[in-house]
Parts: structure tokens; C-alpha cells; sequence
């Protein structure tokens, strides 16, 4: 990941060169530098995967969580899945300074370990694959909460854990490399579109 | 109450905002000679650390949507800073059903730190809109008087564009337009499909260097500021050649209060809050150029009451505050199957729009007065949060067949927004709220707004373009709206577009205007107002350049008047 502000870095560092001529920006440089130096460090805390402490969840809710993540996002044959882009540390940090969130989420795991000790007798992450992908294919879809009225909760809660890990994974490095985003730079030309395909 | 320190000094004039109107006018006046204090509510910027260019989303903890997410409503943290439609401690209010957003940024340079850059001259016609369709009044100037001044506005800013000639988008002097995305050619194919016309956008972005600032780098990213100010904000590309000439006075953390009067019948002076030490403070000067955005100066001219104008300063029309408007917005966004055979490219280019549909429908009758142009965005750009937030609720679903609709549909959408002229009504206006202050004891401005039956249909005019388009390009229109409910026809709250002009309006008649056509008060010569303020209608061209302009031909006239002893 540093990697990438070094090359931030080298960009400012090169534009503010440029721009130094004439020009009304005079303090670049120094201030160039603070600024991805900050980078670095906001980028390095918000990395420390593995090691994090959960904020708001309980070790054991956060556990859940990551496994939710894991299952929505999972890895593929094309990249890595969300518990790798650091989706569960971005949705635990915006929920421990969010109460709605933590009702939604907090309320919502809670749930979802309810209704799986009354259905199959044990907590989810407790149950075999097959029953948490029953459960999961239940809430996955709005209709499913139109036949089951008692699976309405979960249908909401499982659409808001979807955009969030949705979130999390594409605002990651990996998730922007695995839509093959090209940008975020410096460009002399801007090259325009290229050639359409055939149809 | 603290004590009032009373600065001896005297200045030739003191310019209140520092945005894209009171940046012009410090540039213009000290470098015409004069001695200038700028006061500004907020504090300096430094772009090299407050903007956030080239940043990722996974540099920021919060991936850009702030603490607790709560910033996502203030377009997310990387915009260019300070800016939000609700500042701690400074609150305004709103009427019943009057639902009035007001965006404001406390910084140097103001909005335009932040703005979209698009800079559209006003039409010849729409300073005659009263005589045209009997709707609200005409202009005090014509095109004619303002021409010179965008012409002057454009080549020192730099905007790119192109000549061609439609009559309601004058052309300017401009630098060469960037290529277009992907997303343009198929926008433009499907508008020459219908007959809509579509062309180079005019925005204020250098594709060549002008006075020593750099080309555009084609990050995609004005909204966040500028490193290099390849684009124009006020704080970059106006303060500097003022502060160049060592004589203007920047004070930072200065909320002016009221316009001070002396026996005269002149002003003389301003009294501010000092934000850091709490206390009240005041400038001595020969003139008075109010520039602190059109509500904000409203609100001061309505706080300096005096013997002379017990109804506001400059105030005896009763027209400070009225004819209040903001742009009619509507957005809508469709998803175009073509774009899923793009290779991946780089599609970031100048922040905007580099293509948009000009108002084109000035040759015919429509149900709703004036017009409205089209921007397009989509594509694709950098990804954000919320990116896939309509395949999520439209496919739902988890897993690996997620993931791979995410990646099929990525960059396939085309977002386009609708703003169109509104036409000034009674109902909608703002005015001193006779029971709040802000933590700075100022009174402030309470909200009255109502969108009438033109603008509704206007809306609705917009979506079935929307619609229109996109189906003509292959697409799926996707924006539901109706007819009812909050958002009739997809409209937005008041203030939503941040076009928020009129409120100290220019004209001919002094019982119902506040300036004149050179943005001096009618009741006190030593005043100005050169921000959105003076503004007597809101054509579908976004005001800053004409502010700019305005400000410009303001400062000359003011400088003119220094010269012959006047002030």
C-alpha cells in the first residue's frame, strides 16, 4: 500500500517542481511532503489487518461480521474478497460513531443468531454450511420477506450488510484494481475514448 | 461585553468574502491603487495540504463518507474544504414547508474552492426576460455592457470551449476543449438522434497554461481543489496577484456583523466578530463591496439598521432579501449496455462534464417559461462509496455472482443533471428570523422558498429528456419520480443546486431594486455588492462566471469614482 503514496508523493513532488516557475504556488515542496507523509500515516492505520480491535462490536459479533463479509464478497479466481479489503474494519469504525448503524447491524447479527437458534439450534456461525447458506439465500432476496413476514428484519438488515461490504470492498485498493479502474493520476494528454469495440 | 477595539487606520475599501466575487474585486481595486482590507469568516487555505488530490478513498479511514458516514451528506470528504449546508453555531431557519437548504464554505476563496467550474455566459435575451415573456423584470444592462468584462473574466481565469454559435450559450474567448470520454460520443450520438443539440462543455480549467499556472492534469478531481491551480478558485488564482501588490489586508476569522453609518449618509466602516478572540472588531474605509454570498450579504445589509434605515441598509425598496432563487434541479442516470465492450481506459479527464446539452429549445413553444441545460456525468470514474448501491438493491443477491455483476456493470451508467432558470416569486425570499442569533450574536436569516407550477413543469421536462436520451443511446432509464411527494418530478429542495442569487438585486428603478447596473447601492453610493446578490434573474447558466463579471465592470466603476475623489 505505501507503494502507492511514493507515487503520490513523486507526483506532487513533480507537479509542484513544475508549478514553481511564475507561478502563485511558491510553497509547494514542503507542504507537498507533509501532506503525503499524512497520507501515509492514515493509510497505515487504516491497514493494520489481522490486529484490529473492533471498536463496537464484540469479539464475537465481529466474528460474524467478518464471516458475512467474507460470504458477500468472497475471493475469486480475479482478486481477493472484502475481509481482505478491510471491509469489516471500515463497517465496525463507521458504526462505533453511528448509533443507526449500530442498530442496524448490532440489532441485526443479534438477529440473525435468534432466528438460527430457533431454527437449526445453534448460533450462525455454529451452524453448517448448508443451513447459513439456507438462511442467507432466504434473506438475500425482498421477496422471500413477502411470502415470510418473520424473515422482514433480515431481508433489511442483509441489504444494509451488502452495501456496506460493498462499500468497503470497492473503496479498497483491491476492489478498485479488481474493476480495473485506471486513473487517479497524472496525465500531460488526456487521451479521450478509445476506439469502440466492434459490435 | 467585551470592548470594542477601534483600528485607527483607514482603508479605501473594505471587501467582505473573499469567494469568487470578492476575489475579483480585491484583485481589481489594488491593483487600480487602492488600499483594501478582506475580511473572511474563515481561515486561509493551504491546498497543498487541505485539498485532496490525488487521494484514494482507501487512504481515509472513513473511505471518504467521514465519521460516522455523516459526511457523506456534504459530498463526502474529499471535496475541497469547509463548506456544508449546516455550520455548528451558525444555524439558519426555515418557514413551514419551506424546506430551504443553504450551503455555505468559511474559507478563503469561498465555493469557489469546491465549485464545478462551469462557467456560461449569460445570453443577450436573458437580460430582456420581463420583455420576452412578461415574467419578472429586465436587466438594468444589457449583454453589451457585460461582454467586455467576460471577455476579460475568461482570458485571465481560462476556461476551454468551443465556438458555436447557439444563441442561448454565447460563445467566449476559450482554450481548447479536452478530448471526450466514452461517455460523451454516446450521449452526443443519441442527442443527434433526436435533434438535441450537444457540445463542448465551457469550463474553468486550463488545457494550456495560462499565466504560469499548469495545464490540467486530468485527474478528474476539481471538486477536491486544485494542487496546481489548473483550475480556478478565487483563494488560488485571485488573492494572489491582490496580496502581490502589498495592498491588501487580509483578516482571517472575521465575521462581519453590520455595515457601520456615518452622519454623512455614507458608510464608513464594518464591525466584525473576531472568531478567535470572541470579540468585536472594526475596519475604517471609504467604500463598502459586500461579497460575502447573496443570502450572507442579505442578511448583513438587513442587520445594519440605522436612524437613516431603520428597514436595512440600502434598504428603503423593501427588495433586500426578495426575488430570492436558486437553479430547478433534477437529476436521473441510466444504465447504457454499449459501455460494458470499453476496454479499460482512463476516463478521469478535467473534473465535469466534457460535453452538455446547451438550453436548445429557445425556438419553440414549451409549457414552462425559460430553459435548462444538461450535464453528463458516469462512466468510468473512480469508484466511491454507494457505487454499487443500485445493483445491491436491484439484483440483491451475495457471493460471486455479485461480484461479477459489479464488474460487468461498472462504468455503464450515465448520469445526467437538469438546471434550469427559476422564475423569482413572492413566497420566496429571506429575511432577518426575529428569534435566533448565531454563537456570534448575529441575528439570522430565516427561509421562505416555494417552487411554483413553471419550475414543476420544468422538472418534468427534464426527465423525459433524461429518458429520452438514454433510451436513444440503448440504454435503461433507471431515476423513478412522480408527480407528488417531496421531490415532484425528481426536483430538489431550494438551495440543493447552490445558485442562491437575487437577494440585493440590480435595476433601473430604485423603489424596487437595491443596486444599480454598476452594483452600487441606489440609497448609499459607497456601497457595493458584487455576488450573487445583485443578480436580477437566474438563467440556466451558472452564475459564477457572471459574478465575476459583474464584480469586475463594479470595481472598474468603483475605482473610477476613487480617481475622480468620489469615494
Amino acid at each position: 500500500m505505501s507503494e502507492q503514496s511514493v507515487s503520490r508523493r513523486d507526483i506532487l513532488r513533480t507537479l509542484a517542481i513544475g508549478a514553481a516557475g511564475g507561478s502563485v504556488l511558491q510553497v509547494i515542496p514542503v507542504k507537498a511532503a507533509e501532506f503525503a507523509h499524512q497520507a501515509v500515516h492514515n493509510e497505515k492505520s487504516a491497514s493494520m489487518a489481522g490486529k484490529y480491535a473492533p471498536k463496537y462490536f464484540s469479539a464475537h459479533q465481529y466474528e460474524m461480521l467478518t464471516n458475512l463479509c467474507d460470504t458477500i464478497i468472497p475471493r475469486d479466481e480475479t482478486s481477493g474478497g472484502a475481509v481482505e479489503a478491510g471491509a469489516p474494519e471500515f463497517i465496525d469504525l463507521l458504526t462505533s460513531e453511528n448509533e443507526e448503524f449500530q442498530v442496524t447491524l448490532g440489532g441485526g447479527l443479534q438477529w440473525l443468531d435468534n432466528t438460527c437458534t430457533d431454527r437449526y439450534s445453534n448460533l450462525y456461525l455454529d451452524c453448517t454450511p448448508e443451513q447459513r447458506k439456507e438462511i442467507l439465500d432466504l434473506i438475500a432476496y425482498r421477496k422471500n420477506a413477502k411470502k415470510d413476514p418473520s424473515l422482514s428484519q433480515g431481508v433489511a438488515f442483509f441489504a444494509y450488510l451488502r452495501k456496506f461490504t460493498c462499500d468497503g470492498f470497492y473503496t479498497s485498493k483491491i476492489g478498485i484494481a479488481d474493476l480495473q479502474y485506471i486513473g487517479n493520476t497524472s496525465l500531460r494528454e488526456f487521451p479521450g475514448c478509445p476506439p469502440l469495440p466492434e459490435a | 461585553m467585551s470592548q470594542v477595539i477601534r483600528s485607527p487606520k483607514m482603508y479605501d475599501v473594505c471587501v467582505i468574502g473573499s469567494g469568487a466575487g470578492g476575489g475579483t474585486a480585491a484583485k481589481i481595486l489594488t491593483e487600480g491603487g487602492l488600499n483594501v482590507v478582506l475580511l473572511e469568516a474563515g481561515p486561509q487555505v493551504f491546498p497543498e495540504k487541505d485539498y485532496k488530490m490525488l487521494m484514494w478513498p482507501y487512504e481515509l479511514p472513513h473511505r471518504g463518507i467521514g465519521v460516522g458516514g455523516r459526511a457523506a451528506e456534504n459530498f463526502g470528504e474529499f471535496l475541497a474544504p469547509n463548506g456544508a449546508w449546516n455550520i455548528e453555531g451558525e444555524p439558519y431557519t426555515s418557514a413551514p414547508g419551506a424546506n430551504f437548504k443553504w450551503f455555505r464554505s468559511r474559507i478563503v476563496g469561498g465555493r469557489t474552492n469546491h465549485w464545478g467550474r462551469i462557467a456560461l455566459r449569460f445570453a443577450p435575451i436573458d437580460f430582456k426576460s420581463g420583455t420576452r415573456d412578461g415574467l419578472g423584470d429586465d436587466w438594468p444592462i444589457t449583454y453589451d455592457d457585460l461582454a467586455p468584462y467576460y471577455d476579460k473574466v475568461e482570458s485571465y481565469i481560462g476556461v476551454f470551449g468551443t465556438r458555436e454559435n447557439v444563441s442561448s450559450a454565447p460563445d467566449g474567448i476559450f482554450l481548447p476543449p479536452p478530448k471526450p470520454r466514452c461517455t460523451d460520443l454516446l450521449f452526443k450520438k443519441a442527442c443527434d438522434k433526436l435533434g438535441i443539440t450537444c457540445i463542448p462543455s465551457r469550463l474553468a480549467i486550463l488545457t494550456k497554461s495560462v499565466n504560469g499556472r499548469l495545464p490540467c492534469h486530468y485527474c478528474g478531481q476539481c471538486g477536491r481543489g486544485c494542487v496546481t491551480a489548473s483550475n480556478f478558485s478565487s483563494s488560488q488564482v485571485m488573492i494572489p496577484p491582490a496580496m502581490k501588490t502589498g495592498k491588501l489586508t487580509m483578516v482571517t476569522g472575521a465575521m462581519a456583523r453590520e455595515v457601520l453609518m456615518g452622519q454623512d449618509g455614507k458608510a464608513q466602516g464594518v464591525a466584525y466578530i473576531d472568531k478567535a478572540t470572541r470579540t468585536e472588531k472594526r475596519v475604517n474605509a471609504r467604500a463598502v463591496v459586500l461579497a460575502a454570498s447573496a443570502c450572507e450579504s442579505a442578511r448583513l445589509l438587513l442587520n445594519s439598521k440605522s436612524a437613516q434605515f431603520p428597514n436595512g441598509l440600502a434598504n428603503s425598496s423593501g427588495a433586500v432579501g426578495r426575488y430570492l432563487t436558486d437553479s430547478v434541479g433534477s437529476d436521473g442516470w441510466g444504465i447504457v449496455p454499449a459501455l460494458e465492450k470499453m476496454p479499460p481506459h482512463n476516463h478521469d479527464g478535467t473534473g465535469g462534464m466534457h460535453m452538455y446539452i446547451p438550453w436548445w429549445k429557445f425556438d419553440r413553444k414549451n409549457d414552462f417559461p425559460r430553459g435548462y441545460h444538461i450535464e453528463i456525468g458516469g462512466g468510468r470514474e473512480m469508484p466511491g462509496v454507494g457505487e454499487f448501491d443500485y445493483l445491491c438493491d436491484e439484483e440483491e443477491g451475495y457471493g460471486a455472482s455479485l461480484k461479477k455483476r459489479a464488474r460487468q456493470t461498472y462504468g455503464t451508467g450515465i448520469g445526467m443533471s437538469g438546471r434550469g432558470e427559476m422564475i423569482p416569486n413572492p413566497d420566496t425570499y429571506c429575511e432577518i428570523d426575529s428569534n435566533v442569533v448565531d454563537q456570534w450574536g448575529i441575528p439570522v436569516l430565516r427561509f421562505h422558498f416555494k417552487w411554483s407550477e413553471y419550475e414543476l413543469r420544468q422538472a418534468k421536462d427534464m426527465q423525459e429528456t433524461f429518458r429520452a436520451v438514454i433510451e436513444a443511446a440503448g440504454g435503461e432509464y433507471k431515476t423513478k419520480t412522480s408527480i407528488d411527494g417531496q421531490y415532484p418530478f425528481g426536483i430538489l429542495e431550494g438551495g440543493k443546486i447552490i445558485h442562491e442569487v437575487g437577494t440585493a438585486r440590480m435595476g433601473a428603478d430604485p423603489k424596487s431594486s437595491v443596486l444599480n447596473g454598476y452594483c452600487q447601492a441606489h440609497d448609499v453610493k459607497n456601497v457595493f455588492v458584487v455576488d450573487g446578490a445583485p443578480l436580477v434573474t437566474n438563467p440556466d447558466k451558472n452564475p459564477t462566471l457572471t459574478i465575476m463579471a459583474l464584480a469586475w465592470r463594479a470595481s472598474e466603476y468603483l475605482l473610477d469614482a476613487a480617481k475622480k475623489g468620489e469615494l
